[in-house]
């Protein structure tokens, strides 16, 4: 398969939350502000690319009855190690993500990845494959975070678009968490619309 | 005694795992095509949390906590919960053949489930002791089955609604279950809880 399809598959075409449905935890669960939509989605997109690496590099040597456990333990330390470094350098995003960083490790699009592509292809087209689907993730994140933050806040990465008088009384339940399972709803929605009919 | 009552409250309506917490979305959405898959899968849930919250209590704080181990805590977690859900596995189809029916094709399903390792670090970053975090595990439990057999009433007759073609499914899921939350978001301030 040519390179750049491997590449955009995952960011668009097979895009894990709003095409595929999977991963919807954290994409509902933190896309209340595009700030934290944006970090978790980089979380994600870092410990997808490592482990998609690394599992690659040893995908000749992991015993076929135990490849499940090794991923996990592969993919539970990349989750260690950005759980550890978000602590240390971004404490305000940390705070905000909370359990879902740790919980990065049960992501299914991470092990996905992980059975089906990383553990029988090459370094480069793992490499390319695990940023084209951490990168669709951080999209989706950040789109959802986007049109949450804008209707429930009134503001965009804290810098208000709107003036006084939708200040004063946003869409709160926007940021709250009904929010999110309505706008993910209308998302798919519109891509159940308009985007399939161009593919079929 | 009255901090467990609160403890209980709280778990199982104001912060109720699936609808404002967005953990286990994967078998809320999933699973709850049916009133019966949904009462099994919650049963399981229930048993696994409960389960899952005493062994990871007893790891952290016997084992992590004094050997300064704390660091592995992600990997040491999820590895207990996996061979916990393989052995109870095994155990309930020999001995409990009627319970192993009742609940056992879901108990793979949880076992990577987001809801169960959650809760797991939830009882360890809320500073619970074994306690609490028994109760914590059951209210949850509890708040996550009665929200899935709920959701699953409502999805039975979305089968029949007629609905815009482009709605069927997923999106309409969605809404119902954002509307639910709406509904569950008047829980909030009860007792003063948040």
């Amino acid at each position: 398969m040519n390179r750049w399809n491997l590449f955009t598959r995952g960011l668009v075409k097979e895009n894990a939350v709003l095409v595929l449905m999977i991963g919807l935890c954290p994409a509902l669960a933190v896309s209340g502000t595009v700030r934290d939509a944006f970090g978790m989605g980089l979380a994600a997109t870092f410990v997808l690319l490592f482990s998609n690496v690394i599992i690659s590099i040893m995908r000749k040597k992991i015993p076929n009855e135990v490849r499940i456990p090794v991923f996990i333990l592969i993919i539970s330390t990349f989750v260690t190690i950005i759980d550890y470094v978000m602590q240390a350098f971004q404490p305000d995003l940390y705070r905000a993500l909370g359990v879902f960083v740790p919980l990065i490790v049960v992501n299914c699009m991470i092990l996905g990845r992980a059975e089906a592509f990383a553990s029988k292809n090459s370094i480069i087209n793992s490499i390319l494959d695990g940023l084209g689907v951490g990168l669709g993730f951080t999209l989706a994140l950040t789109v959802m975070g986007a049109v949450r933050e804008i209707l429930g806040n009134g503001t965009f990465l804290g810098m208000a678009i709107f003036g006084e008088g939708f200040k004063k009384s946003p869409v709160i339940f926007m940021i709250l968490p009904p929010g999110a399972f309505l706008v993910i709803g209308v998302l798919k929605a519109l891509i159940n619309k308009y985007v399939k009919k161009e593919t079929q | 005694m009255k901090n467990s009552a609160l403890i209980f409250l709280s778990a199982f309506l104001v912060n109720n795992i699936v609808l404002m917490r967005f953990l286990g979305l994967c078998p809320f959405f999933g699973v709850s095509t049916a009133v019966e898959t949904a009462t099994g899968m919650g049963m399981a849930v229930i048993f696994v949390m409960t389960l899952a919250s005493w062994i990871t209590w007893i790891v952290y704080h016997g084992v992590l906590l004094p050997f300064n181990l704390v660091f592995l805590r992600t990997a040491v977690f999820i590895l207990t919960i996996a061979s916990l859900v393989q052995l109870v596995e095994m155990f309930l189809k020999k001995y409990y053949r009627t319970l192993y029916n009742a609940m056992g094709i879901y108990l793979p399903l949880i076992t990577t489930n987001c809801a169960i390792l959650g809760i797991t670090f939830l009882n360890i970053d809320n500073k619970f002791n074994f306690m609490n975090a028994t109760v914590f595990a059951i209210a949850t439990g509890i708040g996550f089955m009665v929200v899935m057999i709920t959701f699953a009433a409502i999805r039975e007759r979305l089968d029949l609604a007629p609905i815009n073609p482009s709605l069927k499914g997923y999106p309409i899921s969605f809404i119902a279950a954002g509307l639910m939350a709406l509904a569950f978001l008047g829980f909030s301030g009860l007792f003063g809880l948040s």
